[in-house]
């Protein structure tokens, strides 16, 4: 998504820097085509790479497909849709998929702003610092998630042993998705402050010097510089993580495998593609998925309007 | 886009051409090597027999590795037959069997599927039917239930590997004679529990395919069933669907049982029973074999035990294994016995594979007496030829051979539709968690919700 705008952007930027060169115009031209030419190759191949499965699945979810019964497969028109979205499975996954994204990301940000701070002032060990807080987003999804199956589980567990006797966490719905929540936000919160600090970097530090000066506090330094300065590296944590968790799929299949209705609409897409082997829906499901992921990406870009990466005044405030 | 690529290639040839023809001409070299050596390979030395690929569940590995060496030997030169492993998994290995089926894989000849698949792969057209001759030669000798599974449409699409059934396995110093019924065995569990000696009853109750087993069995055990031969949905009828969530949810609920019920698995419940916490557990045989297996493979004959029967880290010189004991599975209906559901194994042959033939013999060869004592008395799956319940070397290894056979001829067999995993998919979804179930208002929903993926209507969870 990000990719797209910055292109789009770059391209709105050409033609109004055309007519008034217009004398230069050959050389820029010859550029521009090199400068094509140099792109179209990838270009011409994640197209050929995406579009194909993209434009697959969705001739897929307009048919009724189900490889156990051959002789049945027909055009199907929006049946499929019509099935996905008024089933209880898909809006229950759905509410489950949204909760735990606004959850998991929200603490993601406290806390990788909170990480990003620290790095950002740490005086020693700097670099020994910055490993150690990005050892949990270099552990395997499954691993991590295998690792915290077992320990709250009772009699295998340490942090299921701190729980009274007799309680399982991973057979409820709210303690199974507390944990997954957890073990998402363990998981990705170090990915979150790197691209924060990333984003901290752009805060001239003479500004911040200036408004202690004035008589700005910590919390209002913050609030009123830092956080406005650093609006695009925010914009771009706060989406790619988003469109991450939205796709959450890994440590629910370990954690729970979608139990106590805890599947998310990763989990649905999976189940009927490769479990109920009904090619229809299940790539109906992935469509609806590949939407809202567009949708969301496409809030995010009107939310943050002007500060969006590859608008005109990023980073130039 | 295409136009000023055009003048940029149009000069690029004047500089490249050299080193690009060099390198296809050694390109061209290099075919002709590899074709000749290729040619000289086939035309001097015999031509090999014909390799039959046997895709089979990783579970027994040795053992059918072992089967596929002897029925290559036995073949004398006419085909050579060759194990692959499966993942662990059913899921998987069924997904990666439909991924090669459905590509048209070559290299698949003999699969070794799940009882519940039989009629799924066969009205997709990825296995064979057996022919006539060789169906008559299954079928003997056979067992019934066994031979049911591997049944579609009255034809015979599988031949019967191995078969698998549940008991109820107890400790004996807690219930000295075993629960009849579930009601007795609630209300034994129940009275150990308000004697804090161990009580839970162990069961699958998490959501997957074991949980619709207890179901299946249950339901079943009370004179019902899920579906009819010719896909009507059967849950309706009578009142047995009802009996059988009841007990499910009366297991699940009761003060007595494991918190953890509703996420245990099979190796859950034998767990549980060799840490001395389960008076009750209805499982396979396997955990015979597993408590008298010493640790890490096996429970060691479980923790010790003090003298009223709790678990003990102090040795105390009495095991579980030294009160270990079996028993048929509990009837719902007083005296009406049990209809366990069963599992296993057949052996079909793929569409896919072009040697068809000569796979519906290796198949006849994989599933002889040897080789189902062998997987029987190394693999811990009982056998479906019916002889081998007298062989002795059957009896020692299974001391409960009697009531594995009771129970197999007693048996049910899960619904025989293509749809089968989507219906097992919906059922575990709503029986799971069992402790939540309500009987009258889950009936008409599981109708409907059976119905839907019966006709592959609607999602699966």
């Amino acid at each position: 998504m990000t990719v797209q705008s910055r292109a789009t952007a770059a391209e709105r930027q050409q033609p109004s820097q055309g007519p008034t060169k217009a004398q230069r115009s050959d050389g820029k031209r010859a550029e521009r085509r090199l400068g094509i030419m140099l792109a179209a190759p990838a270009a011409i191949i994640i197209v050929l790479v995406t579009a194909y499965p993209v434009g697959y699945a969705v001739w897929l979810s307009l048919q009724r497909y189900d490889l156990r019964f051959p002789a049945e497969q027909s055009f199907a028109g929006l049946a499929n849709y019509g099935a996905v979205l008024s089933s209880s499975y898909w809006w229950q996954a759905f509410g489950v998929t949204m909760l735990i994204t606004v959850v998991s990301v929200a603490i993601e940000f406290v806390l990788g702003l909170a990480l990003a701070l620290a790095m950002h002032r740490t005086l020693v060990a700097r670099g020994l610092i910055r490993t150690v807080i990005l050892i949990p987003y270099g552990i395997v999804t499954v691993v991590a998630a295998f690792s915290w199956q077992f320990a709250w589980t009772p009699g295998t567990g340490y942090l299921a042993a701190l729980l009274p006797t007799g309680t399982a966490p991973l057979t409820d719905f709210g303690a199974s998705l507390a944990i997954i929540i957890g073990a998402e936000v363990w998981k990705t919160t170090p990915f979150m402050a790197l691209l924060l600090l990333a984003g901290l970097a752009l805060v001239p530090e003479d500004m911040l010097k200036a408004a202690a000066m004035d008589g700005a506090g910590p919390w209002q330094r913050l609030t009123q510089i830092i956080l406005p300065m650093m609006k695009p590296a925010i914009l771009v944590a706060l989406l790619f993580r988003t469109l991450d968790a939205f796709r959450v799929f890994d440590n629910i299949y370990i954690l729970t495998n979608g139990a106590n209705g805890t599947g998310s609409v990763s989990m649905l897409g999976y189940n009927n593609l490769f479990k109920a082997f009904n090619l229809g829906i299940g790539s109906a499901i992935s469509v609806l998925i590949f939407i809202s992921v567009a949708i969301i990406a496409l809030i995010f870009i009107r939310l943050f309007g002007a500060s969006a990466p590859g608008s005109d005044n990023t980073g130039k405030r | 886009m295409a136009v000023p690529v055009r003048p940029r290639t149009a000069q690029a040839p004047g500089t490249a051409q050299a080193p690009d023809t060099a390198r296809r001409r050694g390109a061209v070299g290099a075919c002709a090597l590899l074709a000749a050596a290729a040619l000289a390979g086939c035309g001097s030395g015999p031509v090999g027999p014909p390799v039959l690929n046997f895709y089979g569940p990783a579970d027994g590995a040795a053992q059918y590795g072992a089967a596929a060496q002897d029925c290559t030997a036995a073949a004398a030169g006419r085909y050579s037959v060759v194990y692959r492993s499966l993942p662990k998994s059913a899921d998987d290995q069924r997904l990666q069997l439909a991924r090669r089926l459905v590509a048209g894989d070559d290299e698949v000849d003999i699969v070794g599927i799940d009882v519940t698949w039989t009629p799924e792969f066969a009205a997709a057209g990825w296995i064979e039917r057996f022919p006539e001759d060789l169906a008559a030669r299954v079928r003997e000798g056979t067992l019934e239930g066994p031979l049911e599974t591997a049944t579609y449409q009255d034809a015979l699409w599988a031949a019967p590997l191995n078969t698998n059934t549940q008991l109820l396995w107890y400790r004996k110093d807690l219930a000295p004679t075993p629960p009849a019924t579930w009601d007795e065995m609630i209300d034994a569990s129940e009275a150990l529990a308000e004697q804090d000696l161990p009580s839970y009853i162990e069961v699958q109750g998490a959501q997957y395919e074991g949980l619709t087993v207890w179901f299946n069995t249950l339901l079943t055990s009370a004179g019902g069933g899920i579906l009819d031969e010719a896909g009507t949905v059967l849950l309706g009828d009578g009142d047995a669907a009802a009996r059988a969530l009841s007990v499910m949810q009366r297991v699940a609920a009761s003060p007595a049982s494991d918190p953890s019920l509703s996420v245990a698995k099979e190796n859950d419940g034998r767990l549980a029973m060799e840490a001395g916490e389960a008076a009750f557990q209805i499982n396979y045989p396997f955990v015979y074999a597993s408590i008298n297996t010493p640790p890490p493979d096996g429970g060691g004959g479980g923790t010790f035990l003090d003298e009223q029967g709790r678990p003990s880290a102090t040795d105390t010189g009495r095991r579980v294994v030294d009160e270990f004991a079996w028993a048929p599975y509990p009837s719902v209906v007083p005296g009406r016995p049990a209809s366990p559901t069963i599992g296993g194994f057949n052996l079909a042959v793929s569409t896919t594979g072009g040697e068809q033939e000569l796979a519906f013999e290796a198949i006849e060869c994989l599933r002889n007496r040897d080789n189902q004592l062998r997987n029987a008395v190394e693999g811990g799956v009982p056998p479906t030829l019916e002889e081998l319940y007298s062989d002795p070397a059957f009896q020692e290894e299974y001391p409960a051979w009697e009531a594995i056979r009771a129970a197999l001829d007693n048996a049910s067999v899960r619904p025989l539709t293509p749809a089968y995993t989507s219906i097992s998919i919906v059922l575990s979804d709503r029986l799971n968690p069992p402790d939540q179930i309500d009987p009258a208002a889950l009936v008409p929903e599981l109708v409907g919700q059976v119905e839907g993926a019966v006709n592959s209507e609607g999602l699966v969870p």
